[in-house]
């Protein structure tokens, strides 16, 4: 099944993930499509941690990426969170408005 | 016996006085200050008359100061006849002083301020003379050349009297780095600064060494006892009260100096060369001083050289090893040079402050009794035959013929110009027509003249009184001088003939010193100046400390090197933060750009490093 594709494909599939992710979450304004290249490289790095898992024949691997898909739970729902308050604070979505780490 | 209570007794009045003074009457302050030292001077009768004739020295132990390794310093006072008749002059003369001062200080202000540091003087003073070690000798060295800067700046808000206040302390820095590096020296070759265990050990010490060591104690000696070349100071610290320059820069402090070299006598019989040198600068500063004395025209400024010249007398007679005959002199001077510079303070009281002698003349009619015991103190200064200054000073000089007569020859030449100056200031004072403004002077209080009677008896007979060399005799190593009657004459002659010549120029021709002065122009310019020694001291050593100071450590070193040093840490800095400013946008974006960059460049590094095993 999985035998007949090369490991380096998922690898692949992985790092082309994380660098869409990556940019996605550089190049967009709109914090939700942020916050969805942020769960892209989460994933994609899920991928690469089962992958390697799969190849090694070690549970670590799965593990850790449970452990991600907790944590990414979790931030979703504190992230969501703080995105519904600032849109309800500040009335927009966009990055470049609501810069406020600076003054 | 308490021998702490000596100078206890007058810092209390320093306490009392210097912290309550100010709210206090002038009747109370008085009680106080004087009070306290004439008790000191009835405690060591006291002490004296119960210790019997002092055979061997009496010495208290009261704590142990410093204990460290080796050295042990402990705080002890010890008495012995040297040390009885320091004592004796110090509170005797002090108490004499400071009665006088009630009359002369009654109208100036800071008057509490003055008898503070009149009685703080004196517990420094007192401290010096019963020190039973270096360091505690030195801690009232020290003391004492603290209150002569505070009373030569008396008057702070004149500027020559702090000027004058700083040179002095200045200059007794000099004398006593010499006397701190004696100090150690001692205690390297010793392990003590006690003086019994050092003098005991001295006979088996290096000659080189204890040379050394007495060449430095002389300088400390040399700065305190104003001789050349730290003599500088002396003429300059008469801006304090007159009171001041009689006690301190007459009668104590300036004999330190003498006192110290006389009490480190078995150093000095150990060390010949470092007795002849303090006998050629003895001599040498005698002779130069009396030079300079013979064309002031400042009646203090005359006394004050003539200190300088007679201190340069002890010296040669300690230089001598006739330290019984320095002692004495130190005695019999701050008998009559006490005397000179409070009657010179009457005067300048009774003329509301005027101290140039061109202005004055004349005087002898108006206050008779200043008049009187001033003629007393110049007979003693001028040697005049049975006077007291005439047994020390030929003491001295039997002794310098004994171990030089050139030195002899000097120091008469020396006498013969002591009476001069001394009576040309007394002729310019006191006879004559008046020369000064319309004034009306008159005569001291009784507070102020009853000292002054009874330094004129002790100027006159207190060489009698007291026979310091036969009294002394079982302190110091014998030094016994056939008594010749022909150099005796001789000083005599020399001292006779000075003032004969003084009486001369200044009372019957008048005339003569003018045209000496416009004949001898050049030298007269010379000594006037004062040699211009404090000219080539400015040029030679002041200048170049000022200006070496100014451009290569202010200029160069502070501001160039330190002050750079930092603002260039706090130039770059700032400037780096500048730059690095530039990152920090505030926007969370270009945050993340960094972190992606940063992140491709770790693993970029890593790649090149060869990858993760």
């Amino acid at each position: 099944m999985m035998g007949q594709v090369p490991l380096s494909w998922f690898l692949m599939l992985s790092a082309v993930l994380f660098s869409l992710g990556v940019a996605g979450f550089i190049f967009r304004r709109n914090i939700i499509t942020m916050f969805m290249s942020i769960e892209l490289i989460l994933n994609a790095v899920n991928l690469t941690f089962i992958t390697f898992a799969y190849q090694r024949q070690q549970v670590a691997g799965h593990l850790l990426a449970f452990f991600v898909m907790v944590v990414a739970a979790a931030e979703a729902a504190v992230g969501l969170a703080i995105i519904l308050t600032i849109f309800k604070n500040r009335g927009t979505l966009n990055i470049d408005e609501l810069n406020s780490m600076k003054n | 016996m308490q021998l702490w209570l000596i100078p206890a007794l007058p810092l209390a009045g320093f306490l009392i006085n210097g912290l309550f003074g100010r709210r206090f009457s002038k009747g109370l302050v008085n009680t106080f200050a004087i009070g306290s030292v004439v008790l000191a001077f009835l405690w060591v009768l006291k002490t004296l008359y119960s210790l019997g004739g002092l055979p061997a020295a009496y010495t208290e132990h009261y704590f142990t100061w410093i204990q460290s390794g080796a050295l042990t310093i402990d705080c002890d006072f010890s008495v012995d006849r040297l040390t009885a008749v320091m004592l004796l002059v110090v509170t005797g003369i002090g108490s004499l002083i400071h009665i006088y001062s009630i009359g002369y200080m009654a109208h100036e202000g800071g008057y509490y301020r003055f008898f503070a540091y009149l009685n703080l003087f004196m517990f420094f003073m007192l401290t010096l003379v019963l020190a039973a070690n270096y360091l505690v000798l030195f801690v009232g060295w020290e003391g004492v050349g603290l209150c002569s800067y505070l009373l030569i700046g008396f008057y702070f808000d004149k500027k020559f009297a702090t000027d004058a206040g700083n040179k002095a302390f200045i200059v007794n820095r000099i004398g006593d780095f010499g006397f701190s590096l004696a100090v150690f020296l001692i205690f390297r070759q010793f392990g003590s600064l006690d003086f019994a265990r050092v003098f005991a050990q001295a006979p088996g010490a290096p000659v080189g060494l204890l040379t050394l060591i007495g060449v430095l104690l002389m300088v400390g000696a040399c700065g305190k006892s104003a001789q050349i070349p730290l003599y500088v100071w002396l003429p300059d610290a008469m801006a304090g009260p007159t009171p001041v320059s009689a006690l301190i820069h007459a009668a104590t402090m300036v004999t330190a100096g003498v006192y110290m070299t006389a009490r480190s006598w078995v150093i000095y019989t150990h060390a010949p060369i470092a007795m002849d040198v303090i006998a050629y600068i003895g001599i040498a500063t005698a002779f130069v001083a009396a030079t300079i004395g013979l064309a002031q025209n400042d009646i203090k400024k005359v006394f004050a050289y003539s200190t300088v010249s007679q201190l340069g007398y002890m010296f040669v007679g300690v230089g001598c090893g006739a330290f019984s005959a320095g002692i004495y002199h130190l005695m019999t001077h701050a008998f009559f040079k006490a005397l000179l510079f409070l009657g010179a303070g009457a005067v300048i009281h009774s003329l509301s402050g005027e101290q140039d002698m061109r202005k004055m003349g004349g005087l002898g009619t108006r206050i008779p009794w200043t008049c009187g015991v001033m003629f007393c103190a110049s007979l003693a200064i001028a040697g005049f035959p049975f006077t007291s200054g005439f047994l020390s000073k030929d003491a001295i000089l039997l002794a310098a013929d004994h171990r030089a007569p050139w030195i002899y020859w000097v120091g008469v030449f020396t006498a013969g110009m002591t009476a001069f100056y001394v009576f040309r200031a007394f002729f310019m004072t006191f006879f004559g027509r008046y020369r000064g403004q319309e004034h009306h002077p008159h005569e001291s209080p009784p507070v102020m003249l009853v000292p002054l009677v009874i330094l004129a008896v002790l100027s006159l007979a207190g060489g009698y009184l007291f026979k310091i060399p036969d009294f002394l005799r079982a302190v110091f190593p014998p030094n016994e001088v056939p008594e010749e009657l022909g150099p005796m004459a001789v000083a005599s002659a020399a001292g006779l003939l000075g003032i004969a010549l003084a009486y001369l120029m200044y009372v019957l021709k008048p005339g003569i010193p003018d045209s000496i002065a416009s004949g001898a122009k050049g030298l007269y310019t010379l000594v006037y100046n004062k040699y211009f020694v404090d000219e080539i001291y400015d040029w030679v050593v002041v200048k170049p400390v000022v200006g070496g100071s100014r451009l290569v450590l202010w200029k160069g070193a502070d501001v160039g090197l330190i002050d750079g040093i930092v603002n260039g840490i706090g130039a770059r800095a700032k400037g780096i933060g500048g730059v690095l400013r530039l990152a920090q946008s505030g926007n969370a974006r270009s945050y993340a750009t960094w972190v992606a960059f940063g992140s491709v460049l770790v693993i970029f590094l890593m790649a090149l490093a060869g990858g993760l095993r």
